[in-house]
């Protein structure tokens, strides 16, 4: 970055020069747009199909509304990202993400590929659809909150200017701009840092699956995502330790009759049936 | 139907016992809140509440708010967090969405209180028993006529309680509801650390073993709390 005395800013005429002469640069984290034109472009992918592609600094956020049939890559680059995520239905967004549903309906609290993303209302949000890292997420701890960091970190910094900024905290800011209030972020599911439970109900932080892991979801509404990219609540490190976290996204097609998750369970084959009925209803 | 507090009521060889408090103090709040209905009250803070599963494996889905701002409310990830522990037992504390503790609970006669299992609903009933219980009545709508009460709507029903519900974890991720570890008179207790809206709903589901397939009152009581302490 240049220096204070590098800016030449005296007049309006200077200052507008000043400002359009910072065009161009790049950062460690930013968004690439448009999508095709991203650094870090999926081998597999036409690069003209993306809708998205973002590095997210680490204790930072995103977040988009998507269409459906978007398919969105997480990919964990050093190995330490943890992707906090909440999903809404876009165009009625009391529906959201219900990670009580989502586990007990699948009969399995462990997410992996497979795993639809269910509503409240019976239908699925997206789907994972990839899972290159091993199952190493978590649907029982959540995000961390400001009361959470300042007792794991010490006071001060979990605000989303401080230096250990909460999950709730980012996202409180994500959901603000798509209207959405803090009465708006439900238990969140989070990628590439997990918990396993014992036993006794006693929980264990598996840690992450390595750098360069890979998650894809399939939006199966129209569907606002947040993310939070934040250390997991139960990793017991000391320090806040938090890497980045790339994010790419390309239309595809929503699951349908013939994809393996369409009737991978009697409770997934339903929910894809009331998401299909709902989509017909709304004419889409 | 005869009155609910009734044996003669429910399936054969249903055993009714009203139990009593948990907690000493003068009682404040003592209903018995009938099979498949919904109730709530606000609950001062070091006030201690009771439930009783009067009948025996009756779930009572539970929801709490600060009292003073509902957008604090029970988070089930917060509770899980702060505790390392998926189960709710004597001395878990109940965390709100902003970290802080709504309640603790004091006293535990089951060996575990479940906070996974979530609440059942109409849609749900459809995706997990089939098309055919759409018309059945579930905790997420009586917890949406309740809140409507306060001027909550849907998006203040979040993941909740489930007293007296039995959701075992297996080693590999697997879980469900299974046969219930409560019986007649079964109680657990919690102290209120604010002021707390509790929301309950008496679960209405029979399409699995959370009410034994057999929906039956709860008691809630509540009293001040000390002098004498708990019981």
């Amino acid at each position: 970055m240049p220096g204070v005395d590098e800016h030449e800013t005296d007049t309006v005429r200077a200052a507008r020069a000043d400002a359009r002469a910072q065009a161009g640069r790049t950062a460690r984290a930013m968004p690439y747009v448009p999508a095709s034109s991203t650094p870090f472009p999926p081998p597999d992918v036409d690069p003209a199909t993306l809708t998205w592609a973002e590095t997210v600094a680490p204790g930072n956020y995103t977040h988009k509304a998507l269409a459906r049939g978007t398919r969105v890559r997480f990919t964990d680059v050093t190995g330490e990202a943890c992707a906090h995520v909440l999903l809404y239905n876009a165009d009625q967004p009391w529906e959201r993400l219900n990670v009580a549903d989502t586990v007990k309906i699948s009969w399995q609290a462990y997410l992996t590929a497979g795993h639809p993303l269910l509503s409240g209302d019976g239908r699925v949000l997206a789907t994972i659809v990839s899972d290159e890292a091993g199952g190493h997420h978590d649907a029982l701890c959540g995000t961390s909150t400001t009361a959470a960091n300042d007792a794991k970190y010490g006071h001060g910094g979990s605000a989303p200017h401080g230096g250990t900024p909460s999950g709730r905290a980012l996202f409180t800011l994500a959901a603000a701009k798509h209207g959405l209030g803090p009465r708006d972020l439900p238990p969140s599911i989070s990628f590439f840092q997990g918990v396993r439970v014992a036993d006794d109900g006693s929980t264990s932080f598996t840690g992450g699956a390595g750098p360069g892991t890979s998650v894809e979801l399939l939006a199966e509404l129209p569907v606002v995502i947040l993310v939070a990219n934040v250390p997991h609540p139960a990793d017991p490190r000391p320090e806040y330790v938090c890497g980045p976290l790339r994010v790419h996204a390309w239309r595809d097609a929503p699951t349908a009759p013939g994809d393996p998750q369409w009737d991978s369970t009697p409770e997934a084959h339903r929910a894809y049936l009331n998401t299909a009925d709902y989509v017909t209803a709304r004419g889409w | 139907m005869t009155g609910i507090l009734d044996p003669a009521s429910y399936a054969e060889g249903t055993v009714l016992d009203l139990a009593g408090p948990l907690s000493g103090g003068e009682v404040t709040v003592d209903e018995v809140i009938p099979p498949r209905a919904p109730w709530s009250a606000v609950v001062p803070a070091g006030h201690v509440l009771t439930l009783v599963d009067v009948g025996g494996n009756q779930s009572g889905d539970c929801l709490l708010y600060n009292a003073r701002d509902t957008a604090e409310r029970y988070s089930v990830p917060d509770t899980i967090a702060w505790s390392g522990n998926v189960y709710v037992r004597t001395g878990t504390v109940l965390r709100s969405n902003l970290g802080r503790p709504l309640a603790t609970v004091t006293a535990n006669e089951i060996d575990r209180q479940d906070t996974i299992g979530g609440a059942c609903g109409k849609e749900s009933n459809t995706l997990r028993y089939g098309h055919h219980t759409l018309s059945e009545h579930g905790c997420r709508e009586n917890f949406l006529a309740e809140a409507a009460r306060y001027g909550m709507g849907a998006r203040d029903i979040v993941s909740n309680l489930n007293w007296f519900m039995n959701v075992p974890i297996e080693a590999d991720g697997t879980l469900g509801i299974v046969d219930g570890i409560s019986g007649p008179g079964k109680r657990v207790a919690f102290r209120a650390e604010m002021d707390v809206l509790v929301l309950v709903s008496n679960c209405p589901q029979m399409n699995n073993p959370c009410n034994d397939f057999n929906p039956t009152p709860l008691r809630v009581i509540v009293t001040a709390g000390p002098p004498d302490g708990p019981r």
